[in-house]
């Protein structure tokens, strides 16, 4: 028993170590500005654009869903323009950044995974150290910082989307007008709200894109090590995600 | 010169290397055979530093390479073309790419660029395939392209890991004389790790067979063609145990 606390101690010493040691070599890669800067932009596109169509998927149906249960909870005892502030603030502060986040976990986090395992075990990593690049700046730094930076414009469609289909459902299904809808929405409204939810999605997209990369970077053997570190990548970024939202509502919120 | 020096690796407690000694002249082909798994490619990715040794280390024109910083490490990797197992060529990148990859690390004008590419792929008989992705590619032909993108940034040496596994005999032959064509019109150093015996008495001046970590024997060809030594017999004849 003893035995096994100690082992379980020193493998989480060890990956606290080297999760360390990674942060401090793209740190160090920051200064290759040369090799990073121009693929930022092809990550961007592939992080932020080709993730739009899922993200505003998951928040149309939310904010409908968001209206409907709203309605529900509210019959009879609160006003029903109160739909437009739970619609709002919860896309806004919570339902935008995680749900959003949740999804990017596993679109962009598997894909780094995926990309970074595949190019590790057939020696294409190898290869572009032997040619003077260093990983960190070729590989890591763009979906890194193209990560921390479109998360947050990706939320915010979605939170627009969620909003906007939360009054749609709202002047559909019921009866309330745009003009009760925007009452609710502007009642409670501070600007944390937008740069609260805008400010945890850039780390959300941090925590996945670098946990991706970190674990990709790491796969070892062939195909199965691939879909090992794919899994992990989702799983672990997805944890990650959730970690941080607890941590930035009682750092921020309170 | 590269020198290695009483090399040792090792994989999950398992020694690889164990004292591995072998020194490649300037202007010369070492070709270094042995069985699968006996560590011959682990031995040269230790050369670009790719592979951090136990104990030992291999030594480039005076540099220690373990002991390297990462800028020196990079300006040594500049000296060195690595031409790998499976080619390790970037699928996302044409031929074109794949082979300017390493030439605009060096910070030369595009002109430049697409004129060392283009002599390059000549070199390989791959004029033409400028436009081609690598999924695209024939085996042979993407080792060719891996020759290529070595031979494109003109380095002092070349490693070549492997480069004739996998092919047919009329493919592994071209490839051999890839390899000297490369050193007659270059003038590299190389290395080659192989356990085609037809490739390694075509193209190396030396032989050295890498044995349970260290060098059983290291000779000229004709030196290795008639060795006594039970175990190297054994496996330049290819006989089973």
């Amino acid at each position: 028993m003893i035995e096994q606390v100690g082992r379980r101690t020193v493998a989480a010493v060890r990956a606290a170590g080297r999760f360390g040691q990674f942060v401090s070599d793209s740190a160090r890669a920051a200064a290759d500005v040369g090799v990073w800067v121009p693929l930022c932009l092809v990550q961007m596109r592939r992080v932020g654009v080709d993730s739009l169509p899922v993200a505003l998927f998951i928040a149309a149906f939310t904010g409908v869903v968001l209206a409907l249960q709203a309605s529900y909870t509210f019959t009879g005892a609160v006003p029903l323009y109160f739909v437009g502030t739970l619609v709002g603030k919860t896309m806004m502060l919570e339902l935008g950044p995680v749900l959003t986040g949740l999804a990017l976990a596993g679109r962009v986090g598997a894909s780094i995974a995926a990309e970074l395992g595949t190019m590790k075990v057939t020696e294409q990593v190898d290869a572009l150290e032997t040619l003077a690049y260093d990983p960190h700046s070729f590989l890591v730094l763009p979906r890194v910082i193209a990560g921390t930076a479109m998360f947050p414009v990706i939320v915010a469609f979605a939170v627009v989307t969620g909003i906007v289909t939360g009054w749609l459902a709202s002047l559909a299904l019921l009866d309330l007008s745009t003009q009760e809808f925007l009452k609710g929405l502007k009642l409670f409204y501070r600007f944390k709200d937008t740069w609260f939810g805008l400010f945890k999605s850039a780390t959300f997209g941090l925590a996945i894109t670098l946990v991706g990369c970190l674990v990709g970077l790491g796969t070892r053997g062939g195909a199965a090590g691939v879909g090992r570190s794919t899994t992990r990548a989702v799983v672990y970024g997805a944890v990650l995600l959730l970690v941080l939202d607890a941590f930035w509502a009682l750092v921020l919120l309170r | 010169m590269i020198r290695f020096q009483n090399l040792h690796k090792g994989f999950d407690g398992k020694p690889v290397l164990a004292g591995f000694d072998l020194e490649v002249p300037d202007g010369e082909t070492v070709v270094i055979i042995g069985y699968s798994g006996t560590g011959k490619s682990v031995a040269l990715k230790h050369v670009v530093g790719l592979l951090h040794p136990d104990a030992g280390d291999v030594i480039v024109d005076g540099r220690a390479v373990s002991t390297l910083e990462r800028p020196a490490l990079t300006a040594l990797r500049r000296e060195i073309g690595f031409v790998f197992q499976f080619a390790a060529l970037f699928d996302s990148l044409t031929v074109f790419d794949n082979v300017a990859l390493g030439l605009r690390r060096r910070g030369l004008s595009d002109d430049e660029i697409a004129a060392r590419v283009r002599e390059a792929l000549a070199l390989v008989d791959l004029t033409g395939a400028e436009d081609t992705y690598p999924a695209a590619l024939s085996g042979g032909m993407r080792k060719r392209v891996g020759i290529a993108r070595a031979i494109a940034l003109r380095p002092r040496y070349i490693l070549y890991d492997e480069p004739t596994t996998g092919l047919d005999p009329v493919t592994a032959a071209v490839i051999d004389q890839l390899i000297l064509r490369a050193r007659a019109q270059l003038g590299v150093t190389g290395i080659v790790v192989t356990h085609d015996m037809r490739s390694a008495y075509t193209v190396g001046d030396r032989i050295a067979m890498l044995y349970e970590g260290r060098v059983r024997q290291a000779g000229t060809v004709a030196e290795i063609r008639e060795t006594q030594d039970p175990v190297v017999r054994q496996f330049i004849e290819g006989r089973p145990a």
